[in-house]
């Protein structure tokens, strides 16, 4: 007698695996063909995939009792910049987030699943997840996507959270195999994340404020910006601006479109005195 | 020896058996109220719930055996997140789910020997009061499209005629819950009908105000965004049936005051103290 986990995964798995993502579903794809079946047809012929839209480059950071998450809007395909507002920073539940950086429509596929994945288990069970379990479901399904990953279909997504047990905010990295890995104080992916982490690195404290860590984040994206040609920075002329998600014990709050706008123009305009952000003092 | 059987008699026996079951439960209810649709029912059990979310803007309520309604409730989930998780939230509708469980109920009392005792209610909450759907199931998957609330099992229908005289449109949750409550609380009076079941307690007699430990209480509200479905539960609760007394108490005179007020929400919304203003809408 088998229980039926509540899983909305497992439960499309054997209901409806053609709603699922990626290859979650096709484990044996029917075309035995070598090369990538994914392909789409098209003069590239092999290199078709990696024309698709990327969505890029991720930061999240701690503060104390939240978590403050932030993505760029650029997403690009090949040496094309595919969309300039796309969106990258999501809500998955009440007390946690999640961002994606790599094939954008996989990804986007994956952030939908996973939210009903949360919510459904939440109605089924009468309780939602431990913020633990949410991390090691996303793994799980990541994992499934890895036949689509080596095709280059890969997506690896950051997931933060705000952990009502301890009343802290909580950090999740992931490779394209599973995970989850837990990051602390600070973290980014995507294609601009070694800028951004140099520069959270200088400009991240403990014991900053919200406000603080969420302007510590636009600037990280501004350097990531600044030296990675696929990520983007604040569009002033365009009003296209970093979404930035806060998390603590209120639960998820992405800042409106002004409050955005504000942080950013702050930051470009300290930039005009100086190109390259606050100076860390070298003692 | 098999003996001949009509097929009236196998299905009035069918039926017979149902209806034994799911009355001798306590009864469920259900109320539009300016501010969404309310559910009121006596469960003493903090965990098995007899009122549970379905999605966005759908809730479902359900009385009779818990294992079945169970079970229904749980594949109501899943269609309900299959459907959303395929096209778009917005297309799921009460109406559909409505009409999933009556197959699955029909068919379940046609085609097997023990049909299912439950009785449910699927409600969805719309843009205004107007756009409300309630729909309400049988055991034998038969559905009916109720307007301003609905009773189930027990004595539903002496709960229903209460309902119906304390009944107005546009009521604040106060007034509804009071409603409810003077509802569900009839049959007591009425007749000494309450026969005990497995896990209800003190049947019957004299049943005083219903204690709020003693209830399960939930909303659908309409003005909030994404889930809509809220528990009331602990000092939220209490402090709705106080100020559902007190405004019963006085007996106020002015009908104009009523129903005006109702936008808090959810057990963790602060209060503002408000007294409720209003008319009792106490039936007996």
């Amino acid at each position: 007698m088998a229980p039926r986990i509540s899983s909305f995964t497992d439960f499309l798995a054997g209901y409806a695996p053609d709603l699922l993502p990626g290859s979650m579903a096709r484990r044996s794809p029917a075309t035995g063909a070598e090369g990538a079946p994914w392909a789409p047809p098209g003069p590239s012929g092999h290199g078709g995939l990696t024309d698709l839209p990327h969505a890029t480059t991720i930061v999240a950071a701690t503060f104390d009792g939240g978590v403050v998450m932030a993505g760029d809007r650029r997403s690009t395909a090949g040496n094309m910049i595919a969309k300039k507002d796309v969106e990258k920073v999501f809500r998955s539940d009440e007390f946690s987030a999640i961002a994606i950086a790599g094939t954008a429509s996989v990804g986007l596929e994956f952030v939908r699943l996973f939210a009903v994945e949360l919510e459904h288990y939440e109605k089924m069970e009468g309780r939602s997840l431990s913020l633990e379990g949410k991390a090691n479901r996303l793994a799980t399904m990541i994992r499934g996507n890895i036949a689509a990953a080596m095709q280059g279909l890969a997506v690896v997504p950051l997931f933060a959270g705000y952990d009502e047990d301890t009343s802290k905010g909580r950090i999740f990295s992931y490779d394209v195999a599973g995970g989850p890995y837990e990051e602390y104080r600070f973290h980014s992916i995507g294609s601009g994340s070694v800028f951004a982490r140099g520069s959270l690195k200088k400009l991240y404290q403990d014991g900053m404020s919200a406000q603080d860590v969420v302007k510590v984040c636009v600037q990280a994206l501004y350097d990531a910006a600044d030296d990675d040609s696929a990520t983007g920075g604040p569009d002033l002329s365009r009003q296209i601006f970093p979404i930035v998600a806060v998390l603590d014990g209120d639960g998820f709050n992405r800042l409106s479109d002004s409050e955005a706008a504000n942080v950013a123009r702050a930051v470009v305009e300290e930039r005009l005195q100086s190109p390259d952000g606050p100076k860390a003092p070298v003692e | 020896m098999p003996f001949y059987v009509s097929p009236e008699q196998v299905m009035k026996d069918k039926a017979d058996y149902a209806r034994k079951g799911i009355a001798r439960g306590r009864s469920g209810v259900v109320i539009q109220y300016a501010g969404g649709i309310l559910f009121v029912a006596p469960n003493p059990s903090r965990a098995l719930h007899k009122i549970s979310e379905i999605y966005d803007r759908i809730a479902f309520a359900a009385v009779g055996r818990y294992n079945e309604y169970e079970n229904l409730r749980k594949a109501g989930v899943t269609y309900a997140d299959v459907t959303g998780y395929q096209y778009d939230r917005r297309d799921v509708t009460a109406r559909g789910i409505a009409n999933w469980y009556a197959q699955q109920l029909g068919t379940i009392f046609t085609e097997s020997n023990k049909p299912f005792e439950v009785e449910i209610i699927v409600a969805e909450a719309g843009e205004n009061i107007d756009a409300d759907q309630i729909y309400r199931i049988t055991f034998d998957g038969s559905v009916a499209d109720e307007h301003g609330f609905a009773a189930i099992g027990g004595q539903a229908d002496q709960v229903a005629t209460a309902l119906k005289e304390s009944y107005s449109p546009e009521m604040s949750l106060t007034e509804a819950l009071s409603a409810a409550l003077a509802a569900l609380s009839a049959p007591a009076g009425a007749s000494s009908a309450g026969t005990s079941s497995a896990g209800a307690s003190s049947n019957g007699g004299d049943r005083p105000d219903m204690a709020p430990s003693q209830l399960e209480v939930a909303i659908l509200d309409r003005t909030r965004s994404h889930r809509t479905f809220r528990r009331l539960a602990g000092a939220r609760l209490e402090e709705l049936l106080s100020e559902g007394r007190s405004a019963a108490a006085p007996s106020a005179e002015d009908p104009l005051a009523a129903g005006s007020d109702d936008t808090e929400i959810g057990p963790s919304a602060p209060s503002d103290g408000n007294p409720a203003p209003g008319t009792s809408t106490d039936p007996d």
